[in-house]
C-alpha cells in the first residue's frame, strides 16, 4: 500500500493542473459570462442580459446554426473519407500497410496555418483550380464559391480533420480478431453482409470517437474561416475572437463560449454512452 | 467405412507460403458420416488443410472435391462446410441466440423456421438456458457449445473443427469428447477434426490421418495405426514404443543382446515394440515365438492402473516396459516378448 504522503505528492500536480488551468478559467468564463460591459468598462453586475442579447440577435443564433451545419457538414465528409481509407488500410492493403499508414500520419506534421494557406491557393479565383477549369474550358471565368464561402470551410476542415477520424476507426478495426471475418464468411455471409453485420458494429466506439473528435473540433474553430472562409463562412469562434479583441464584450464572449461548451459537453456525454452502448469486452 | 460414398476427395493438393511447402501432395478421401481426425505437430500443414477446405486459403496445386462437386473454386460463403474455430471466434456484440441464427439469417433462410432451429441447435449442445447471454458471460466449454451450435445449425455437410478443445481444462476437455462424439453418432455430419493431441485423435475418431511436415504419413482407424504403425515416426507419435534398429542376417534380426528370427530379406530394419508387449518373464521354459532377456530395472514411474518401467538390458541398451500394476520392482529380471509384436517400420 501506497503511504499518505506518496499519494499526496503523486495527485497534487495534476490536480493544480486540472484546477489551475482548467476549473478555474471554466469559472471565470462563467462569471463573466453574467457581468456587464458599461462605458468600455467592465462591471460586476450580475444579470442575464448577455444570454438574452445572444438569444434575441439573430446574427448570432444564425451563425451559432451555420457552425453546427459545417461542424456536422465536416464530420460526415471526414468520416466518409475516414472510414474506407482506415477499412482499406486494416483489411485490404497487405504488406502495404505500414506506409501507407505513414502516408496518413505525415499530414498531421505539417503545420495547421501552412495546409490552411495552401489551399487558398488552390481555391482562388488566381488559384490552382480555376486555372485548371479555364484552361480546359471548363469553365470562362472564376468560379467564385471555391473561396471565401462555408463550401471552402468545410472542404479545408475536412482535409484537417480526416486523420483525427481515421485514427480511431483504423485502431478500432485493427482490434477486431480476424477470426470473426472468417467466421462470417463460413457461415455463409459475402463481404457486404460482413462488413454491415460484423466489422461496422464492432468498429462502432472507433467511428463514434472519429465523428465526435471532427464535430467538437469544427465546432470551436476560428483559423479555417479567417483563412478561407470569407463572411459567408464566419463561424461563431470568430465572433467570440471579436467579441474579445476588437469589440470588447467580454461578457457576451463568454456567454456564446458557454453556449459552445455546453453543447461540447452534451454531445461528450451522448457519445461517451454510445460508446459504452457498443463496446464488447 | 467401405458402404458409405467418399464425401470430400483431395486431390494432390499443396500449399506454399512463399518457398515453404506447408502442404505437399496431399491425397485423401473423407467418407459420409465419417469422423476423421487431421493429427499431427504444430506446424505439420493440419490447420493450413483445414483452412483449404473451408475456403480461407487457396491450394497452390491440386483440388479438392466435395458431393462430386469441385469445391476449391467456390468462396467460402457458398461452401456447405462450416468450421468451429479454434477460439470460438463468436461474435461479441451479438448474443448466444443472434449468434446461433447469424447463418440462417445471412443465408436468408425464412424468418419462421430461424427461432425453431436456433432452439434446436442451443438445445443439442445442452446450452438452451444461456439463449439471450452475451458471449463474454460464457465459460469457454460454455462458448464452445455455442461454437458448435452456430455451425450446426446449418446442416453443413462437413463439419471442420480446429482444435476445438485445446483451450478447455483437462476434466472439462474429457467430458466436451465423449458429448463431441456422441454429437456426431446422433446427427451423422461428417466431422474433420484437428488436433495436436493423438490420445483425443485415438478416442474420438473412425479414422486418424497423421501429418507430418505437410505429407500424409499414414491414415488409418485409431486401432490400425496403433498396432500397425507403417513408420518409426508414427509408432513413435501415436502411443509409445521401442524402436529396435536392427540388422537382419540369415533371417535373424539382432539388436543389442536381443536376437529373433524374421522372415525380411537382410540388411538393416527398424521394428516397433509397445512397452505393454513387453512382460515378466513366468518361469519355466519360453515358447518358441518369444524372445526372452534379462534387464535390469533402472527407474520405475507408478502410473495408477501400470508401471513404466526404464530397463536396461545390457550394453546400455535401454527399452521401456509397461505391467500392470504390481507394486516396486528392483533388480535384475527376466523379461520376455512376442515375436509377432515386434512390428517392422520403415524408417
Amino acid at each position: 500500500m501506497y503511504s499518505r504522503t506518496y499519494k499526496t505528492l503523486v495527485s497534487t500536480p495534476p490536480l493544480l493542473w486540472v484546477g489551475l488551468f482548467l476549473l478555474l478559467p471554466y469559472a471565470l468564463m462563467f462569471a463573466h459570462s453574467f457581468w456587464a460591459v458599461q462605458d468600455g468598462v467592465l462591471v460586476h453586475h450580475w444579470n442575464l442580459a448577455n444570454y438574452q442579447k445572444l438569444f434575441a440577435k439573430s446574427l448570432y443564433a444564425e451563425v451559432l446554426f451555420r457552425t453546427m451545419r459545417i461542424a456536422v457538414s465536416v464530420m460526415l465528409c471526414s468520416l466518409l473519407l475516414g472510414y474506407p481509407l482506415a477499412y482499406y488500410l486494416s483489411f485490404r492493403s497487405g504488406a502495404r500497410k505500414k506506409l501507407l499508414y505513414q502516408l496518413v500520419i505525415v499530414p498531421l506534421w505539417v503545420s495547421y496555418l501552412v495546409r490552411g494557406y495552401a489551399w487558398k491557393t488552390i481555391l482562388g479565383s488566381e488559384g490552382v483550380l480555376n486555372g485548371f477549369l479555364q484552361y480546359f474550358h471548363i469553365t470562362h471565368e472564376p468560379v467564385s464559391f471555391l473561396l471565401y464561402s462555408p463550401f471552402a470551410v468545410v472542404l479545408v476542415l475536412s482535409h484537417i480533420y480526416t486523420p483525427f477520424v481515421f485514427l480511431p476507426i483504423y485502431a478500432s478495426l485493427e482490434h477486431i480478431p480476424r477470426p470473426l471475418v472468417e467466421a462470417s464468411q463460413d457461415l455463409g455471409a459475402g463481404s457486404i453482409s460482413t462488413f454491415f453485420r460484423v466489422i461496422l458494429p464492432l468498429s462502432m466506439p472507433g467511428l463514434l470517437a472519429g465523428a465526435t473528435f471532427a464535430f467538437v473540433l469544427s465546432l470551436g474553430d476560428f483559423l479555417a474561416p479567417l483563412l478561407v472562409g470569407g463572411s459567408s463562412g464566419t463561424m461563431i469562434a470568430n465572433i467570440v475572437q471579436t467579441l474579445f479583441g476588437a469589440t470588447y464584450d467580454w461578457p457576451l464572449g463568454a456567454a456564446i463560449s458557454v453556449c459552445i461548451l455546453l453543447i461540447t459537453l452534451s454531445l461528450l456525454f451522448l457519445t461517451e454512452r454510445l460508446e459504452r452502448r457498443w463496446s464488447f469486452k | 467405412m467401405g458402404e458409405h460414398a467418399p464425401l470430400l476427395e483431395l486431390r494432390a493438393v499443396a500449399k506454399h507460403f512463399g518457398a515453404r511447402d506447408v502442404l505437399k501432395n496431399v491425397l485423401l478421401n473423407i467418407a459420409s458420416g465419417e469422423f476423421l481426425t487431421l493429427l499431427g505437430e504444430s506446424g505439420s500443414g493440419k490447420t493450413t488443410l483445414l483452412r483449404l477446405i473451408a475456403g480461407f486459403e487457396q491450394p497452390t496445386a491440386g483440388e479438392i472435391w466435395m458431393s462430386g462437386e469441385r469445391l476449391d473454386v467456390l468462396p467460402p460463403y457458398k461452401r456447405r462446410v462450416n468450421t468451429v474455430f479454434q477460439n470460438y471466434a463468436l461474435f461479441p456484440h451479438l448474443s448466444v441466440r443472434d449468434n446461433v441464427a447469424y447463418g440462417l439469417r445471412v443465408q436468408g433462410a425464412p424468418k419462421n423456421e430461424i427461432p425453431g432451429r436456433v432452439a434446436e441447435a442451443l438445445s443439442m449442445v445442452k446450452m438452451t438456458a444461456f439463449t439471450a447471454a452475451r458471449p463474454s458471460r460464457l465459460s469457454g466449454g460454455q462458448q464452445q457449445r455455442v461454437a458448435l451450435a452456430r455451425a450446426l445449425v446449418n446442416r453443413p455437410q462437413l463439419l471442420l473443427l480446429d482444435e476445438p478443445l485445446s483451450a478447455l481444462d483437462a476434466n472439462l476437455r474429457k467430458e466436451m469428447q465423449s458429448e463431441l462424439k456422441a454429437l456426431q453418432r446422433e446427427i451423422g455430419i461428417t466431422f474433420l477434426f484437428v488436433t495436436h493431441d493423438q490420445e483425443e485423435a485415438m478416442a474420438l475418431s473412425d479414422r486418424i490421418a497423421l501429418l507430418r511436415d505437410g505429407s500424409l504419413e499414414q491414415v488409418a482407424s485409431p486401432r490400425d495405426i496403433y498396432a500397425r504403425p507403417a513408420t518409426a515416426y508414427t509408432a513413435q507419435f501415436i502411443g509409445q514404443t521401442n524402436l529396435l534398429r536392427s540388422e537382419i542376417r540369415g533371417s535373424i534380426a539382432t539388436c543389442g543382446v536381443l536376437r529373433w528370427p524374421v522372415e525380411d530379406a537382410d540388411g538393416p530394419a527398424v521394428f516397433s515394440l509397445r512397452p505393454e508387449a513387453i512382460r515378466l518373464s513366468p518361469e519355466g521354459k519360453r515358447q518358441t515365438n518369444e524372445v526372452k532377456f534379462r534387464g535390469s530395472i533402472r527407474q520405475q514411474i507408478y502410473g495408477g492402473a501400470s508401471e513404466l518401467l526404464e530397463v536396461d538390458c545390457g550394453a546400455g541398451q535401454l527399452l521401456r516396459v509397461r505391467l500392470p500394476a504390481c507394486g516396486p520392482l528392483n533388480g535384475e529380471r527376466d523379461f520376455v516378448f512376442s515375436i509377432a509384436d515386434a512390428i517392422p517400420v520403415t524408417d
